[in-house]
């Protein structure tokens, strides 16, 4: 592999300047992810510049009523932490699915947002992608695909988003913190992804050189009745096929206010709003939640070998907002 | 367990080794130090058919620490003409460098040596190779059966008894079904590696293999060598499940130490193990089976196609797993294979008969099914007296009694056998079992036994420890025959230069390592005169078994098993849980209830990885393996495995010399049956492909 600086960095402002805006340089978070795309010639940085030791470790309640969690929580940590659990409990569900308990201990909340697809093609160096070497192609679309986006992919990348954690911050209307050279700066979840489109090459609104600090979750009481459901193809240690962050707050049958994001469908983790649209307002039972389910999936555009994702998801949907009524009527 | 005990051998015993393995203080190969060592990285082509034009060694000869770059243009000749110990000529891919063709994608094109591993590697994915590409063909399926043909692989292509069509129309019932299993990969825990070097004018190769005599005897024959000037050694070895004998690493490090007149090291990565290391073909099998009313089998015709590559036949020979478990009128099996533009197949734990018995247990289900007939009903009614080809006796056959004593752990008795009707929350539930057998094989093997002066003895035989316990049960195994204590036992392995002797393969290792140390410790203890002293050089008995294996009477010997497993299924999410599995074995006599439990509790893990999850995709375009490592290729995780048990029954044959029957392979036969049976009595659809993914159980209306 190719001979790599490495620099550790202490403080915020120290680490933005040792990166210094270079193209070829990396932020090191946990590694579990970025050190093993360099293990595969995926990544070539010249320069890694250490950010464990930044004191961005912290997990506090917010005066407001959110959280803010510090970008290099480890993953356990956050998923242990007691507040996190009683107020997001979904966003601990999904920490905890991911992953191996190896990797949690060391991956950090920073590192998991920026993390990047699994698509096999993208994996392999030796095979044409249009996110790692833009305009050389995307073999996926005519190839293996089976577990790649139904929703918001374009002709030119059909690769899907990784995280889980990802997938509960949407829902929860999370806010990447971040810090440049030229002073700190804040993208909501929403934003912070960009669309596919004919540059799948480009993931983030990050500025150039943008060290993320932080994220903060506006109080949100909805997200205390929250689950987080994923299925794969085995029982642990692998990546979802699909998945389903959801939080509902039922009042007199009727669904006060719901939150659901999507995980494994797309480019990003996938806020279904239409869904969402369909819900408020209406009787909490299965009929509303399929209808909910569908119109949320009504943009969905499978490949030959992954329309079974769209049933999958529909299931998916219709099962964890049905536990969460009946949780809500205990 | 009834298992009878004498002294060591039937008393459960820690690995000799094992605190040398969990303290670390045992160095596999790519561990071992050495002097001046340089590390060689294989450089695989690109494409998937055609030639080498050019490879730019220029540029990376003048990169750190690049010492030199072999490619077909300056490599040493080896001579690959030659039929090994295993009966079959080297694969292809390990004749380095002899010539420009690319037979497949990731076929070695070059080694890049340097002084350190890092600038190897750095310098092997710089190196630019040129080529002229031709169209591959890749594309694997059952529609290809008509451009395969018959080959007899380590069994005969085709075996026939009987009238097919006469006893077909005969038949009240006819089971007609097609079955495929996917490309599977061996991957063992630790990747091939090797060490090559020329000391005292002898070549000394430290390597993680199956067998020493083998690798040494072929890499003798590759170099045009004399058989003694050539040692391999291989002391620990993280599995190897059938893919580890000559490859490409070994004789790329000998290559390069040959050149280079320097130790050097080639270690494989896991993406290229996936292309250099051998996998089990993909199959697609039909199998019809005609039966009375009743189940009782007029017919068994079970048809296999696998893919092998264009340079070398390799032959999964899934369609004679049946020929020694059902006794029918019309015994009808063939096994094929077709030619893509794909790596070598080999060996993978119980050829043959993993895939064979997903294929044939899966439809004897479905023939229980169609008949009203109990499954375990099915196969008493349906046992043969004699081996229902070959018609020569059984030396032993307690297939009726795993089932039998299955059956009552396993709660059988309760069973309902409606489809689709139990449910626990979204999940729901259901049983199922199968049958298993595996050839019980043996091959000669030398070994020594030495009373030493201090009263130790000492025992040396060129076995193979892969992770199976080899090295814990020959210490048993001598200590009985030597009638000592086993702590008065010294066991040395996996080195060539103790004289030839079996592989860990086809489950024949302990049995036929263990043949030859009883001989040589019974020939010893004959020979101590008791109270007399022994020498400084110890006294010494020598045996070889070849005479007594090459007389042995002809018998129908295998090993058989009961798998029976529980499923839950949620059909929202095609999710597919094991919840309990349960294997009976009758496996001879049972050296180390340790060590035997791990080896066949392992087996049914693969089963059941089988069954659920382990399948690698072939891209057509590209010609290569889609996501080539642990992530992209899922084994079963620790979550996916539940409670499960091994046990066996008694199985003795007074007239084996050992009586012992190899475990390394049995385990995994029938559990992936047993797992889609159950599937099918959870859900009501039958699974004939595997992997049973999620989506296959989501989308699967019908029959899926």
């Amino acid at each position: 592999m190719r001979e790599f600086g490495y620099r550790r960095a202490y403080d915020v402002s120290g680490a933005v300047a040792l990166l210094d805006g270079d193209p070829d340089a990396r932020f090191l978070g946990g590694g579990t992810n970025l050190v093993d795309l360099m293990k595969t010639g995926v990544e070539r940085p010249a320069l890694l510049v250490d950010v464990r030791e930044l004191p961005l470790d912290g997990i506090e309640s917010t005066e407001d009523g959110g959280m803010r969690i510090g970008a290099t929580v480890t993953n356990s940590d956050l998923a242990a932490h007691p507040e996190i659990r009683r107020r997001y409990p979904a966003l601990a569900q999904a920490v905890l699915a991911g992953a191996s308990g190896q990797l949690r201990n060391m991956a950090t909340v920073g590192g998991n947002l920026l993390q990047r697809t699994r698509c096999g093609y993208f994996a392999d160096v030796t095979s044409d992608c249009n996110k790692r070497s833009p305009g050389s192609g995307c073999p996926a679309i005519a190839g293996e695909h089976h577990n790649h986006a139904v929703l918001g992919a374009s002709d030119h990348c059909v690769a899907t988003h990784p995280s889980d954690m990802g997938v509960a911050l949407t829902a929860f209307d999370a806010v990447v913190s971040y810090e440049t050279a030229d002073g700190p700066g804040e993208l909501p979840l929403a934003d912070f992804y960009l669309p596919v489109g004919e540059t799948p090459h480009l993931e983030t609104a990050l500025p150039p050189g943008a060290l993320i600090t932080g994220v903060t979750l506006p109080p949100a009481p909805v997200a205390a009745v929250s689950r987080y459901r994923k299925v794969r193809e085995r029982a642990s240690y692998a990546f979802a096929i699909g998945s389903v962050a959801a939080a509902l707050d039922v009042r007199d049958g009727r669904v006060r206010e719901v939150r659901l994001a999507l995980g494994a469908v797309a480019s990003r983790p996938w806020r279904a709003r239409a869904a969402e649209r369909v819900l408020t307002g209406a009787p909490a039972d299965a009929e509303n939640f399929a209808a909910a389910a569908d119109a949320e999936l009504a943009a969905a555009r499978p490949l030959p070998h992954n329309g079974y994702k769209v049933t999958l998801m529909r299931n998916l949907v219709v099962a964890v907002l049905s536990e969460l009524a009946e949780e809500a009527a205990r | 367990m009834t298992t009878a005990t004498r002294g060591a051998v039937g008393t459960a015993h820690t690995r000799v080794e094992g605190r040398d393995k969990v303290t670390g203080a045992a160095r596999y190969a790519a561990e071992i130090p050495f002097a001046d060592l340089a590390h060689g990285w294989l450089v695989l082509s690109t494409v998937a058919r055609g030639r080498v034009r050019a490879v730019d060694t220029d540029a990376v000869l003048g990169m750190p620490g690049v010492l030199t770059v072999l490619h077909h243009g300056n490599a040493p000749r080896v001579d690959s003409d030659f039929i090994g110990m295993l009966g079959v000529p080297p694969d292809p891919s390990a004749a380095l460098f002899q010539h420009d063709r690319v037979a497949h994608l990731g076929w070695p094109v070059a080694l890049v040596v340097a002084e350190t591993s890092e600038q190897a590697r750095e310098a092997a994915e710089s190196l630019v190779v040129h080529y002229e590409t031709e169209p591959h063909d890749v594309a694997f399926s059952a529609g290809r059966e008509s451009e395969g043909y018959p080959l007899d692989g380590h069994l005969p292509a085709v075996a026939e008894k009987g009238d097919l069509a006469d006893r077909l129309a005969a038949s009240a019932v006819v089971v007609d079904a097609e079955y495929t299993t996917p490309e599977e990969y061996h991957n063992p825990m630790e990747p091939h590696a090797a060490t090559a070097r020329w000391e005292g004018g002898r070549l000394d190769v430290v390597d993680s293999n199956q067998g020493t005599s083998w690798v040494a005897g072929e890499l003798a024959n590759l170099f045009s060598l004399d058989p003694a000037a050539v040692r391999v050694r291989s002391e620990h070895v993280g599995g190897g499940f059938g893919s580890k004998g000559v490859r490409a690493h070994q004789v790329g490090a000998v290559m390069a130490a040959t050149v280079l007149q320097r130790p050097v090291r080639v270690v494989m990565t896991r993406r290229q193990m996936f292309s250099l290391a051998g996998y089990r073909s993909p199959t697609a099998q039909r199998v019809r089976l005609g039966a009375d009313a009743d189940g009782r089998l007029r017919v068994l015709e079970h048809r296999s196609l696998n893919q092998t590559s264009t340079v070398h036949e390799f032959v999964e020979p899934s369609a004679a797993a049946g020929r020694s478990m059902y006794a029918a009128d019309a015994h009808h099996t063939a096994s094929r294979i077709v030619r893509l533009d794909v790596p070598t197949p080999t060996w993978m734990r119980a050829p043959g008969e993993a895939p064979g018995s997903f294929a044939l247990e899966s439809a004897l289900d479905e023939l229980a099914e169609r008949c009203g007939v109990d499954p375990i009903e099915l196969r008493v009614r349906n046992e043969p007296a004699v081996g229902p080809v070959s018609g020569l006796p059984f030396g032993s056959r307690n297939l009726i009694a795993c089932f039998r004593e299955g059956a009552r752990r396993f709660g059988w008795a309760e069973r309902d056998p409606r489809p689709g009707v139990r449910r626990e929350g979204r999940w729901l539930l259901g049983t199922g079992t199968a049958a298993a057998s595996f050839p019980a094989g043996v091959g000669p093997s030398t070994a020594a036994v030495t009373a030493e002066a201090d009263g130790t003895f000492t025992v040396r035989i060129n076995a193979a420890d892969i992770g199976t316990g080899a090295r814990t049960a020959l210490t048993l195994v001598a200590a009985d025959a030597l009638e000592v204590p086993t702590d008065r036992v010294r066991v040395r392995i996996g080195d060539s230069d103790l004289g030839p002797a079996m592989i860990a393969g086809g489950s024949t290792g302990t049995r036929s390592w263990s043949w030859a140390v009883q001989a040589a410790a019974e020939e010893l203890r004959r020979s101590l005169v008791p109270g007399a002293d022994i020498p400084p050089e110890g006294i010494t008995a020598r045996s070889n078994t070849a005479e007594a294996i090459g007389a042995l009477a002809q018998k129908e010997r295998h090993a058989f098993g009961a798998q029976f497993a529980e499923v839950a299924v949620d059909p929202a999410t095609g999710e597919v849980r094991v919840r309990r599995m349960l294997g009976i074995f009758a496996a001879g006599r049972i050296v180390n209830p340790l060590t035997a439990r791990n080896q066949l509790v392992g087996g049914m893990v693969w089963g059941l990885s089988m069954a659920l999850h382990e399948e690698a995709v072939r891209d057509r375009a590209s010609g290569g393996v889609y996501g080539a490592d642990l992530a992209g290729y899922h084994v079963a995780a620790h979550a996916d495995v539940p409670h499960i048990e091994a046990d066996w029954v008694d199985d003795p044959d007074p007239d084996d010399p050992v009586g012992i029957k190899g475990i390394g392979e049995i385990g995994i036969v029938g559990a992936a049956a047993a797992v889609a049976n159950a599937v099918w009595h959870a859900t009501g659809v039958r699974h004939r492909n595997l992997p049973i993914r999620p989506d296959r159980v989501l989308m699967a209306g019908g029959d899926a």
